[in-house]
């Protein structure tokens, strides 16, 4: 990235962007997730703690993101989409699997390569309320990561330099001295792209960033994500549970049930040829905002919860909630691979199906 | 769930049209020792048995205050009410605490949005559901767990006799919202109140609870106001919609014709700054700004300073300055409400 990236010098290749923003031709492969776990222990007792299993948080996800893009990555609570954005910053260490970042494995990292992979990927939490220090001033949240990583802007200019960043995100640059509890929702999760763009990433790993939004502002936080993505040539890893909002920013989009990655393809594949039984039910379950498309739509209402990571079913994990399953499914965890739908799902029984209505071009 | 048990001849032939309840005009507003905060400003609407209307809006637009007023649980002081509130053609503002109680139940009842801050942690579901016919109707223990029994078995929560000595944080989310259905339709009430029943849980979960709020609603012929943000919700699920904006209604009418276009800016604005799953779409177009603040609410319309069909000074007809002359809700086409100077102009556009 050049050094004076965040001046505006390159802000001109932004604007003549596409409106649909194909970025048909993405770069090479910048992080490579293979067989990611995270198993947390289960302890009992008080002083001798015994394991007595393990909560399969995550278990077993693979996921590539390319140079420039944006991969979506949806979910219901609880299917372990969160542990895996943890575990991409560095916050958690797997327990297994690897996370190959330009070509080195991130899980073998130490001392100061960790430090610099630390750097390059930054991460924008969901909750803005929770996520900004109330007792520190909005130019010292930003500004915070220059001290553990002095050498991305030099002492002096720090001041105007979060200025810049401020302006930049859409906030009055006056408002250095402000603290965190005088600004609205949407500007405080402003100020967290602007923490996280000032280390000059190359991935931002976006944990719902705009979940906790009211739908006029969240549009505003989407469109900002998407315009400092064509400037900076950032690549976003977009965590949610909207699959509204997903379909609009990703270009591919990764479904995961409890633990692992069941259905992944282009925004297109997924969502008007869903393949795996669950992406179908999940597709099936968002209410449509057009009156004329009421009712058109399949309902696949599941029946009951999804089980306990920590005692996960045998086979395939969506078995037990499943219409389509037989005896094989409970025997042989189903393969993520392309089983002529065009795209790979993790199902013995893989069929396209199309679910949600496709709204005919205006 | 996939075969709702449900008879098809059900209650919801219920004469439409019966008034259950009618707002007038409500003001609600919060006095505080730096200002006062004016949450709801003048709310009127009517809801009839079976009818379904959503009251849709952002947060701090007055809608869950509006719904707080009518079910009588602000704190009077700070919150002063003003204004009617009919139910069945008696006024609930003016009439005795007592008689208020015997509504609440009966007649009125609410869910909320987050079920586990609204149960008991320390008591059993069984037994806080059966806490309903105890109070209310003087039932035994024993009557009252028989009935929550029944009563678990009608929201459809599984094992309903095993579990009703459970503990709230025995349930998942979607069951806890169950159990908060449950006590609210446990008197039979003419109207519920269901205060963002579906925001805090998943979507495949949503759409299980909201089928069996639209099959409770089709036995019993309950009127049901549906409060949300979500414009995916009031569309599946209600006859009519009521838009909120700084504690007014802006926008009034069946959702097929407000969704299919809309008369007031800030409904229009809504509808194009939320993506949808049937389609990618292009750039996302939001609304300008912040919400405004209610103590300190923008003069004329609420809405102009960030609205795009706003006209200023001399561009404005007279009487229809946006910044000074506050527009009132006025019908804009047969069947449709919107408080906006140039509905006509924002119609069609």
């Amino acid at each position: 990235m050049p050094d004076d990236s965040l001046t505006g010098a390159t802000a001109a290749s932004a604007a003549d962007a596409a409106p649909a923003r194909s970025r048909a031709g993405r770069g090479e492969p910048l992080l490579e997730i293979r067989g990611l776990q995270k198993h947390f222990p289960l302890t009992q007792g008080v002083v001798f703690k015994r394991t007595i299993g393990h909560v399969r948080a995550v278990d077993g996800v693979d996921l590539t993101l390319h140079r420039g893009e944006t991969v979506g990555l949806v979910g219901e609570s609880g299917c372990g989409k969160s542990t895996v954005s943890k575990l991409l910053v560095a916050l958690e260490k797997p327990t297994g699997g690897s996370i190959v970042y330009k070509g080195d494995d991130v899980t073998r990292l130490s001392g100061r390569a960790l430090k610099a992979y630390r750097r390059e990927v930054q991460i924008i939490f969901q909750d803005p309320y929770a996520s900004l220090n109330p007792r520190m001033t909005v130019g010292d949240i930003v500004a915070e990561g220059w001290s553990v990583h002095a050498d991305v802007a030099p002492k002096k200019g720090r001041l105007k330099r979060t200025q810049e960043l401020l302006d930049r995100v859409g906030l009055n640059p006056d408002y250095v001295n402000r603290y965190p509890h005088q600004f609205s929702g949407g500007q405080r999760q402003r100020i967290g792209i602007a923490r996280a763009l000032a280390l000059q990433p190359e991935i931002i790993v976006c944990d719902e960033p705009v979940s906790a939004l009211d739908v006029s502002v969240q549009a505003q936080v989407v469109n900002l994500l998407e315009d400092l993505q064509d400037e900076f040539g950032l690549s976003y890893l977009f965590i949610a549970h909207d699959l509204s909002v997903v379909r609009h920013i990703s270009d591919r989009v990764a479904v995961m049930y409890l633990g692992s990655i069941v259905e992944e393809g282009t925004d297109a594949q997924v969502y008007t040829t869903p393949s795996h039984p669950y992406t179908q039910a999940l597709l099936s379950s968002v209410p449509l905002h057009e009156p004329h498309l009421r009712g058109q739509k399949d309902r696949i209402l599941l029946q009951g919860d999804v089980p306990s990571p920590a005692d996960p079913p045998s086979g395939c994990r969506f078995r037990t909630r499943c219409w389509k399953a037989q005896d094989i499914c409970a025997e042989e965890p189903p393969a993520l691979v392309d089983r002529g739908q065009g795209h790979p799902a993790a199902c013995h029984f893989a069929e396209a199906r199309t679910v949600v209505p496709i709204e005919v071009a205006e | 769930m996939t075969l709702p048990d449900i008879d098809s001849t059900g209650a919801r032939a219920a004469v439409p049209g019966a008034t259950l309840l009618e707002v007038d005009d409500l003001h609600v507003e919060f006095r505080q020792r730096s200002g006062v905060v004016n949450a709801v400003n003048g709310v009127s609407y009517t809801l009839a048995e079976g009818q379904t209307l959503a009251i849709l809006g952002e947060s701090g637009s007055g809608k869950s205050v509006s719904a707080q007023a009518i079910m009588g649980i602000l704190d009077t002081p700070p919150a002063v009410i003003r204004g009617g509130i009919r139910f069945e053609g008696r006024d609930m503002l003016t009439m005795a605490p007592e008689d208020q109680r015997k509504i609440r139940g009966p007649g009125i009842s609410m869910i909320f949005q987050d079920a586990l801050s609204s149960l008991n942690p320390v008591y059993s579901v069984g037994w806080q559901i059966g806490e309903m016919f105890r109070v209310h109707q003087g039932a035994s223990r024993k009557e009252a767990k028989h009935k929550a029994v029944e009563l678990m078995d009608r929201v459809r929560i599984p094992a309903a006799a095993k579990r009703v000595d459970d503990y709230p944080h025995q349930f998942s989310g979607g069951m806890r919202q169950r159990v908060m259905i449950a006590m609210a339709i446990a008197l039979d009430p003419r109207i519920l109140i269901a205060d963002e029943p579906t925001t805090a849980l998943d979507v495949t979960v949503q759409a299980q609870v909201m089928d069996l709020l639209k099959d409770l609603q089709r036995e019993t012929g309950m009127g049901l106001i549906l409060i949300t943000h979500d414009l995916g919700v009031v569309n599946e699920v209600a006859d009519d919609v009521a838009v909120m904006y700084a504690g007014r209604i802006v926008e009034r009418g069946t959702v097929d014709d407000v969704f299919t276009d809309a008369a007031h800016p800030y409904t229009e604005g809504l509808m194009k700054s939320v993506p949808q799953v049937e389609a990618k779409g292009g750039r996302l177009q939001p609304i300008v700004g912040q919400p405004p603040n209610l103590a300190a609410i923008p003069s004329g319309c609420p809405f102009h300073p960030r609205c795009t069909h706003r006209r200023l000074g001399a561009e404005a007809a007279p009487g229809r300055e946006c910044a000074t002359d506050v527009p009132p809700l006025r019908l804009v086409v047969p069947g449709r409400e919107a408080a906006c100077h140039y509905s006509e102009e924002v119609l069609g556009a």
